[in-house]
């Protein structure tokens, strides 16, 4: 159970994440394909989870008290990897395997190949739907324990997606916490211009669920909105996370256009590309 | 004759058998599981009285999950249920699920190993008047081809029963089969069933064929085995109930002194049980093999026996076959 983050911690979790954002990159260098943006944007929302909300135990990946954190866009993996080494899942050294042949770090997570993952995933708009039927054996079994999923926001047009929403907010699931991985791209580009969810909370909204926002690099603000939604008990409960595709990467850093403002469509495509291949180093697995 | 020591309903061939619909099986074999077991679920697609659901509904209501006209979802929160220590069960029409939600099926529940059981309804051009957007006839070649699932089609009601009860045995997903109409009742509750087993219904000395029967179709096979016989062509009837994993010790025992196959289906001939047993047969002992089932076309609007007549699918149109392959046999 998280608990309001002091100085001190914010200051060890925003380190932790920077050493995330760290191996990372040698990870996707190493592996030399996969996406590379995705990740690098929810290093700090991985990093808040693994070494403060979740109430886990890395030596016991099966505890059935534990909470459990799916990953619906899969494909955003690395990180989800590299924050549980980094936790103690499994040794650093392993990540190194990412991708290849015989390894537990496949190309899109898979759950039986390694203790601590959840589900498999990868083909998008499934994870919603996986957390509700984790958070009904939850309510069934009168467990305590809290189901966050993740999303991407290009996702959102899945169609499975909106039954899970509907579902969730029918069923007043008050035991799942949805955060969105809003960057605002997606593989084809802008996701207004692919296909346009705003005004995403008033969509959400209108399918019964409480709807946050936060900034999805700044760990304590995160971490604040998901002591609010421990508090509620009406609703599930979605939280809109704010991301800069490829943050922290000193080539976007420098690109004023991610800095105040969302890309145009042209600018995303052109970035996204870069963000992809990190600047043509490794392999997109979309071209 | 029918093989007596099966136990098999003794007025199978009266004018006025018992007959029932195989997915009434499935709802009181839910139930049963239900009251045997508080880990098993159930969900439904706005489906629960049609697909036999509603008596789980109705007795547990807390384990019972209604996700509307949304097949993906069903799937995925099965799922879910599933890693959470669940035997969950979905239901619905089989072009739905595992029709429409395949890709969910395959990456949540059968290449995740989850513990789901997928009850598929309405198979086959046994749905009748619905017509061929309704009638499940690929439902079996979508799910055979994933490794790690086991797929049942019970030949009637009783049979249904078991099988449902059966599922639960695995902690594998299992495809079970249902049909919509009244079909006789070919077994009886003393009638051993197994999964992974195929067991010879219709038995006889010298046999020149051996017809390979799925679901329903049992009937039509052992029909067409009585009217033989008295042609004086014995056969030999084998209940292929489970179409995965295969029995191939029981297929090639039953093959081994006809030297010629026949199998039927209420399902398209291509990727289903006979194009299973072919397989097996392509790679142990080569034998020719004629397949009765839906011949590379959708059927249509119609009655459960004017579609089994038009599409080559009935009695006669078996013993045409057998015929058919004896003039192959080398």
């Amino acid at each position: 159970m998280s608990q309001e983050l002091t100085q001190e911690q914010v200051q060890d979790l925003e380190k932790k994440a920077e050493k995330a954002r760290e191996l990372l990159i040698s990870t996707l260098l190493q592996a030399g394909s996969g996406h590379s943006a995705g990740p690098l944007g929810m290093a700090d929302i991985f990093t808040a989870f693994y070494f403060h909300i979740l109430n886990h135990d890395p030596k016991n990946p099966d505890w059935e008290d534990r909470d459990r954190l799916i990953l619906s866009n899969g494909h955003i993996c690395p990180i989800r990897y590299v924050s549980m080494a980094q936790a103690g899942y499994f040794p650093i050294e392993e990540l190194k395997t990412l991708r290849k042949i015989n390894s537990r770090l496949q190309g899109h997570p898979h759950r039986t190949a390694l203790p601590g993952l959840e589900t498999t995933s990868g083909p998008l708009g499934e994870g919603i739907s996986q957390a509700i039927g984790i958070a009904l054996a939850a309510i069934i079994d009168k467990k305590k324990y809290y189901t966050y999923v993740i999303t991407g926001d290009g996702e959102l047009d899945e169609g499975n997606i909106w039954e899970a929403l509907m579902f969730a907010g029918k069923n007043k699931m008050h035991n799942l916490i949805m955060v969105i991985d809003r960057n605002n791209i997606q593989i084809d580009g802008f996701t207004e211009d692919v296909m346009p969810l705003e005004p995403l909370r008033d969509k959400l909204e209108a399918f019964n669920w409480h709807v946050m926002e936060t900034d999805a690099h700044n760990i304590k603000q995160f971490v604040d909105r998901i002591q609010e939604a421990h508090a509620i008990y009406e609703k599930p409960i979605a939280i809109i996370a704010h991301s800069i595709p490829g943050y922290g990467v000193e080539f976007m850093e420098k690109d004023f256009h991610w800095h105040g403002k969302p890309p145009n469509s042209d600018e995303a495509k052109l970035a996204l590309k870069e963000l992809r291949t990190l600047q043509g180093k490794i392999v997109s697995e979309h071209e | 004759m029918l093989n007596p020591n099966l136990k098999l309903n003794e007025k199978l061939f009266d004018q006025d058998v018992v007959v029932q619909p195989t997915r009434a099986g499935f709802g009181s074999g839910l139930l049963e599981l239900g009251e045997k077991n508080p880990n098993v679920v159930a969900l439904a697609a706005d489906l629960t009285e049609s697909t036999q659901a509603q008596k789980f509904a109705e007795k547990f209501p807390e384990r019972f999950f209604q996700t509307g006209i949304a097949e993906q979802n069903m799937a995925a929160i099965a799922a879910g249920l599933a890693v959470s220590g669940k035997i969950a069960y979905i239901s619905s029409y089989a072009t739905f699920s595992p029709g429409k939600n395949w890709e969910t099926l395959r990456t949540t529940a059968v290449y995740n190993q989850a513990n789901v059981k997928i009850a598929g309804h309405h198979s086959g051009v046994m749905t009748g008047p619905d017509g061929a957007t309704h009638q499940a006839t690929e439902d079996i070649a979508i799910t055979r081809c994933w490794p790690g699932i086991e797929i049942y089609v019970p030949c009637d009601a009783i049979e249904a029963e078991k099988a449902t009860i059966a599922s639960a045995n695995t902690k594998l997903p299992v495809y079970l089969r249902y049909s919509r109409d009244k079909t006789p009742v070919i077994t009886t509750d003393a009638t051993p069933f197994k999964p992974g087993k195929m067991q010879t219904y219709w038995v006889t000395e010298n046999p020149k064929v051996t017809i390979f029967a799925m679901g329903y179709m049992l009937y039509y096979a052992l029909l067409a085995a009585k009217e033989l016989e008295e042609e004086k062509l014995p056969v030999l009837v084998v209940n292929a109930s489970t179409v995965k994993p295969l029995d191939e010790e029981g297929i090639l025992e039953a093959t081994r002194h006809s030297q010629a196959v026949v199998t039927v289906e209420d399902h398209q001939v291509m990727g289903g049980m006979g194009s299973a047993i072919a397989e097996l047969l392509a790679k142990t002992t080569p034998l020719p093999i004629e397949f009765i089932g839906l011949q590379n076309t959708f059927a249509e609007s119609g009655t459960p026996k004017e579609l089994l007549a038009k599409y080559k699918m009935d009695a006669p149109a078996i013993k045409e076959a057998v015929k058919r392959v004896i003039r192959r046999k080398i």
